[in-house]
């Protein structure tokens, strides 16, 4: 098969599968779990530092160097645009002028759905500073257009709420999503189980952002390469093209040559 | 003079810089990010940036998250 790379911000990649780093027992299964799911692009987080405690206890970006990973910063835990864009210039600053963020700016605490209002305007500030956005939204087709054409680099829609574990619950939202979209469309957030990657990317999905599928599983070093393989799967069966649903059968042997 | 460092109250002499917080703090050599006043201060900066009574200072890093 000839290279299936994913392009986001001009860089090429060989995984679809996109994980984060949070919710692991250590930083030891962290690294394992991370390697596994054979992710190149790996979301942090940005919080207060542990100023003065823990000194000898490894950084996050020991195990998991920014050499070696694309880091993806996010803006988890942002209500208002404003703390969205403090965080994605801390985190520039943090990483060397690195330009590739998540943005997500949510909207309620149960839910962690996006506020799509504060989420368009973040996203205008940040493109215009320079920043390469891949922005977290609700599977709107019209609002996921809308961060495509402010210039966002990936539109990146939910399949069902942050960690619900529900799957994709509105596949011909996404559908129409990918159909629209002159940028990759990643599903980030929602997944369960392997074969939810499956579906997601049978329908089109260009890749999945995922963390708590993986690092929430009873054996979560097991899981992230199960998710490794639906991701792979579920391309393939996308670019193979997958048989038309029919509610006849359809012999599989030839009728010619029968002899009974 | 009080400063505010994540969230804790510090006293630092008067006309510290964000070097010498750097400094204080032992924090020389490791990977973070500060803002002052929710205003982001760039490494290039930490030398001529003076702190003030009252100042709230963020430092931040990278740790786990989705």
């Amino acid at each position: 098969m000839k290279k299936d790379s994913l392009i986001i911000a001009g860089k090429e990649y060989q995984s679809r599968l996109l994980t984060g780093t949070g919710k692991y027992t250590d930083m030891e299964q962290t690294q394992q779990a991370t390697e596994a799911s054979g992710a190149e692009i790996i979301t942090i987080a940005i919080r207060r530092s542990n100023i003065g405690q823990h000194a000898d206890e490894p950084n996050l970006l020991d195990i998991l160097p920014p050499e070696k990973y694309t880091l993806l910063p996010n803006t988890a835990g942002c209500y208002t645009l404003e703390d969205a864009v403090r965080t994605c210039r801390l985190a520039r600053e943090l990483l060397d002028g690195h330009k590739l963020v998540k943005l997500e700016v949510l909207g309620n605490e149960k839910t962690l759905f996006p506020d799509v209002i504060e989420t368009l305007k973040a996203a205008e500030i940040l493109v215009k500073d320079n920043f390469d956005v891949m922005v977290y939204t609700n599977d709107d087709p019209i609002i996921a257009k809308q961060l495509e054409e402010i210039g966002c680099v990936a539109v990146m829609p939910l399949a069902a709420p942050i960690g619900s574990g529900l799957g994709i619950r509105n596949p011909y939202n996404i559908l129409e999503i990918i159909e629209n979209a002159n940028v990759p469309i990643l599903v980030d957030a929602g997944v369960g189980t392997a074969s939810d990657a499956a579906i997601a990317m049978e329908l089109g999905c260009d890749g999945i952002l995922m963390n708590t599928a993986i690092a929430n599983a009873q054996n979560p070093v097991l899981m992230a390469t199960a998710m490794k393989n639906a991701v792979l799967a579920g391309r393939q069966a996308f670019l193979a093209g997958r048989i038309p649903r029919k509610r006849y059968a359809s012999a599989s042997s030839p009728i010619d040559g029968s002899f009974v | 003079m009080d400063i505010i460092v994540n969230g804790k109250t510090n006293t630092v002499q008067p006309n510290t810089s964000v070097a010498d917080l750097i400094t204080i703090l032992a924090l020389d050599g490791k990977r973070f990010a500060i803002e002052i006043n929710k205003e982001l201060v760039l490494r290039s900066s930490f030398d001529t940036t003076h702190l003030h009574a009252g100042d709230k200072i963020e430092i931040v890093g990278a740790i786990g998250g989705g």
